[in-house]
């Protein structure tokens, strides 16, 4: 035990020294430097390896859990939530609605860009409520974007799709049901 | 069960980069409690350390290296993490040390250093996003944010404005406290709406900044609680929960995992009317918007009614329901596990009567502090009382 400092308010005063950008720019301060260089390759497993194939090939695939009477996207080798096996794929409509979205005006490291990117995530018609995944919007403006909009997939080209996320552009607005 | 007692509390400075390392700066946060609980580091018995992901201190596993600083070198010492849910975990750690009797005197330190990752820590979030799905995206993380936040203002149909006043609240409660990175006097809603946009809905001053700092709380059993105080505070409740990964298939409009984790914490503390039992609120406001969000989280208000009250002044320091009278995140600063200081000491110095300007008025007995982490899918939350 040592003496309790009794002080009107606390914290009573603040430790740390502040350093700004310029400290570190113009080597006032002493630093070390370190650039990781990792590098990853993921395997996908069952479920996203059948997901994947599917949008090479233009398909949407969600999967069944028969307990949960739920339709999975993304697709998953177990439900989450019963804790039983998945069974059933399901090929779903290439069509949805926004359940969500942002207009970035930033990228991924932060950098600001001039035109925004839309980004949100789509809920894929015939999948249980809320399943979806999230993607880009194209062929609509800012001010025309809006949750609850109904949207559909804009796929690359056969031949330029290689089993990614990315094999879908983008999704477009859907106008009066029409293709 | 051991009643737990909450004896000491510091933390350090709030700045977007500080000189001192994690493991000094963990030791000045530590240094602040043990004066204020009157001990040193024999009396001790063990250490729970509360840091975030690895990739911003760039030292993978540095529970081992911060442990120096949190006065744990040859005593039992563990690293807890769940991402932003950190700053409320690693003091349930805490607390559960005690409870179970192991420890009589426990000590949480939290520590983060953001500014490592140079030039800005965002490049490091990139590596939390599924690499299967999300991340051939490109994603910015406040993208993730953006959504929730436009998500729950179309739902309830609420104004930018009404969002903006909780930044306002926040940065001009920080004035008073001494660690505080972004405390303004003067801010005003228009200054908040004219901020610039990152990703619509969320503008500038919508967000709290990347900073370093640490914090630290010393907690001791209610059976030797006499040689430290005579009027103690104590931990009267603990929950935390977390929903499924799967973040594009639930309904972001509102946080069931906060709700369920407030329930399992109120259950034992003894709560049966959040909004008429509890006296304060610190929820985790690393956005404006999410002060709110959480606020119907804790189940503090309906859902839809945090912006109302906000717009009514109930939550402002001197209201009837004060929520972030430490200045939150979005005053004092956001390193990530070390808002510990703004979560918890402050419902502890609020408690005590120990917060000079930042006090509320009134006869606080009750505060709940919570955080929230990972991908918008986890929460902690804990209750401190007085007597």
């Amino acid at each position: 035990m040592v003496e309790k400092k009794e002080y009107k308010e606390w914290p009573p005063f603040a430790p740390g020294t502040h350093l700004h950008d310029s400290d570190i720019k113009e080597k006032k301060v002493n630093y070390t430097w370190w650039e990781p260089e990792v590098q990853y390759s993921w395997s996908l497993g069952p479920a996203m390896s059948k997901f994947l194939q599917g949008l090479k090939n233009g398909i949407i695939y969600g999967i069944h859990c028969k307990r949960c009477k739920r339709v999975l996207v993304p697709p998953r080798s177990f439900c989450e939530y019963c804790y039983g096996p998945t069974e059933e794929w399901v090929e779903l409509k290439d069509t949805g609605t926004i359940e969500t979205f942002s207009i970035s005006y930033i990228d991924a490291d932060a950098r600001r860009i001039e035109e925004p990117i839309l980004i949100g995530v789509i809920s894929i018609d015939g999948a249980s409520p809320q399943h979806g995944f999230m993607h880009y919007f194209g062929e609509m403006s800012k001010d025309e974007i809006k949750i609850g909009m109904k949207v559909k997939a804009v796929w690359k080209s056969e031949n330029e799709r290689e089993g990614s996320i990315t094999d879908i552009k983008y999704f477009k607005p859907l106008k009066g049901g029409a293709e | 069960m051991k009643e737990v007692a909450v004896i000491g509390g510091g933390m350090t400075l709030f700045r977007r980069r500080l000189k001192e390392t994690g493991k000094e700066l963990s030791y000045l946060a530590t240094k602040m409690a043990m004066e204020d609980a009157g001990i040193q580091k024999d009396d001790i018995d063990m250490v729970v350390m509360g840091s975030a992901p690895d990739a911003f201190d760039g030292i993978h596993m540095k529970g081992e290296n911060l442990l120096d600083g949190a006065a744990a070198a040859g005593k039992p010492y563990v690293r807890v993490f769940n991402g932003g849910g950190t700053g409320v975990f690693a003091p349930i750690a805490g607390w559960w040390h005690v409870a179970s009797g192991v420890a009589d005197v426990c000590l949480v330190v939290c520590e983060e250093k953001m500014g490592s990752c140079y030039p800005h820590p965002q490049t490091a979030f990139r590596h939390i996003w599924d690499p299967i799905l999300d991340r051939p995206l490109n994603p910015n993380l406040v993208w993730l944010f953006a959504m929730e936040m436009n998500r729950y203002m179309t739902v309830h149909n609420i104004k930018k404005e009404d969002i903006a006043r909780v930044a306002v609240k926040n940065k001009r409660n920080a004035v008073g406290h001494p660690c505080a990175q972004l405390a303004d006097p003067n801010i005003t809603v228009e200054d908040v709406l004219n901020s610039e946009v990152l990703a619509w809905p969320v503008q500038r001053l919508d967000i709290s900044p990347p900073s370093d700092g640490a914090a630290a709380l010393i907690y001791c059993s209610k059976d030797v609680v006499h040689k430290f105080t005579d009027d103690p505070i104590y931990v009267a409740g603990v929950g935390w929960n977390i929903d499924s990964t799967m973040w594009t298939n639930r309904d972001l409009y509102f946080p069931r995992y906060v709700a369920n984790a407030a329930k399992m914490c109120y259950k034992m503390a003894g709560i049966t009317n959040p909004r008429k039992d509890i006296d304060f609120a610190e929820p985790y406001d690393p956005f404006d918007y999410k002060e709110l969000h959480h606020m119907e989280g804790l189940l503090l208000c309906d859902k839809g009614e945090a912006p109302i009250l906000t717009r009514e002044g109930v939550t402002q320091r001197d209201g009837d329901l004060p929520i972030c009278p430490s200045g939150g995140l979005l005053g004092v600063g956001n390193p990530i596990a070390a808002t510990m200081g703004q979560k918890v000491c402050e419902l502890y110095w609020q408690l005590a009567g120990k917060a000079g300007k930042r006090q509320i008025p009134g006869d606080p007995r009750m505060g709940v502090g919570q955080a929230w982490g990972d991908i918008m899918q986890m929460s902690t939350v804990i209750a401190l009382r007085r007597g």
